[in-house]
């Protein structure tokens, strides 16, 4: 017997849905692998092939309200769609075996199955026909677009793309700053206690700016890659700390003030960067090959910024 | 907008091999391949992110690609770990 479910989200599924936003247990956000019943179905309504990670079958249940049809919900462990596929969870193997498990063909007497687009990257469809006889059928990319889609089981050109719009990169904020939060603190306080104020005020602007400017300016700085505009966003952050720090002692002499200064130049762009080259993992659109040689073009400068900027402002602490 | 860096990407397509079953351009999130006249045509080669789904869906193998993500994070971990493949373990 299928599970049942609705289309209905509650003040719960709310909560959790806030939760996992921000990081907290989305581990442990799940639903049970297996078939369930979204309404009355009978032996021809549709089936929708999703991931057991809760915010996945949440949205794909709600976009499908009013309908009367199957969702088979593979094990995924608890990931979502996408990144399942490239893990090989949400896979030919997995998706196979769960036909086979809830004994799919005793429910439904047509053979074909809705599948997100976006689970092609785990799934052969060809494969999947061969084995269970099952016709794999790619719906669009959101759950949203489902209805226009059933309407005429055809996908347009923007059901098939993804996107990463300003509300895209704004929803994944807060995991960022969740998970950076007890670690930019513990870097606040170490450099209070051995550099002073600025320095431990500078750590949370460049936390700040690779987290939460970068993601919203992104499209607009004018450079093709995202080591670059990790620097330039960088110096753009440094400059203050840099005139402050200069005019921070007005009694020292010319080259002690430069010397405790030029640091703000060169660690602040450099961990900038190195914080934008790893946002590379949050986008959609980047390749393992391009990231690879970005890594090679841009960490070593990042490095060498970083400790230069790292032993002149060592040496000029113990110089004071 | 940011896909002019990521110019040479490992995907390659032997458009004899093709038969026309449209796949490809179905799972391409990115429109990378394109039916034209019962042919994939290779459009916008620049724009892929070697997710692997082409490839993987193509019923006759006239689509090689090295598929994985495009993560620095995860390079960078497999790197220091000495993995071959990045992997998305942290999340």
């Amino acid at each position: 017997m299928p599970m049942t479910a609705t289309s209905n989200i509650t003040f719960g599924d709310k909560f959790q849905h806030f939760l996992a936003r921000v990081g907290l247990r989305r581990n442990r956000f799940r639903v049970q692998p297996g078939l369930y019943a979204l309404g009355k179905p009978d032996k021809e309504s549709n089936v929708f092939v999703t991931a057991n990670y809760g915010l996945s079958f949440n949205k794909l249940r709600a976009a499908l309200a009013g309908t009367d049809c199957y969702i088979l919900v593979l094990d995924t462990k608890g990931i979502n769609v996408w990144c399942a596929a490239g893990k090989g969870t949400f896979g030919t193997e997995e998706l196979i075996h769960r036909i086979d498990d809830v004994r799919l063909k005793k429910h439904i007497s047509h053979n074909v199955i809705i599948l997100p687009q976006l689970g092609a990257s785990g799934i052969a469809a060809h494969e999947i026909e061969k084995h269970t006889g099952f016709k794999v059928e790619y719906g669009p990319v959101r759950a949203e677009d489902l209805s226009a889609y059933l309407r005429t089981r055809e996908a347009t050109t923007e059901m098939r793309r993804v996107t990463f719009s300003l509300t895209d990169r704004l929803i994944l904020v807060p995991v960022e700053l969740f998970h950076m939060a007890v670690p930019t603190l513990i870097l606040m306080a170490i450099l209070y206690f051995f550099s002073g104020s600025l320095p431990a005020l500078a750590s949370l602007v460049i936390i700040l700016a690779g987290l939460l400017i970068f993601p919203v300016i992104l499209t607009w700085i004018p450079t093709p890659n995202f080591s670059t505009k990790g620097f330039l966003l960088g110096v753009v952050v440094a400059v203050p700390f840099f005139l402050l720090a200069l005019s921070s002692d007005p009694l020292a002499a010319w080259w002690q003030k430069l010397g405790s200064a030029i640091p703000y130049l060169l660690i602040t762009p450099s961990l900038v960067a190195f914080i934008t080259l790893n946002y590379t993992g949050a986008t959609p659109f980047t390749s393992k090959s391009g990231v690879a040689r970005e890594i090679y073009a841009y960490f070593p400068l990042m490095f060498w910024m970083f400790c230069a900027g790292a032993i002149i402002g060592i040496i000029f602490r113990f110089i004071h | 907008m940011l896909k002019s860096k990521y110019l040479k990407t490992s995907l390659s397509y032997d458009a004899e091999l093709c038969t026309g079953c449209g796949m490809c351009s179905a799972v391409c999130p990115h429109g990378v391949f394109f039916q034209n006249n019962g042919t994939a045509q290779l459009i916008h080669p620049s724009a892929c992110m070697e997710c692997g789904a082409c490839a993987l869906n193509c019923p006759v193998n006239a689509i090689t690609v090295d598929p994985g993500t495009g993560c620095a994070t995860a390079q960078m971990i497999a790197a220091l770990k000495g993995k071959k493949e990045p992997t998305c373990d942290c999340c």
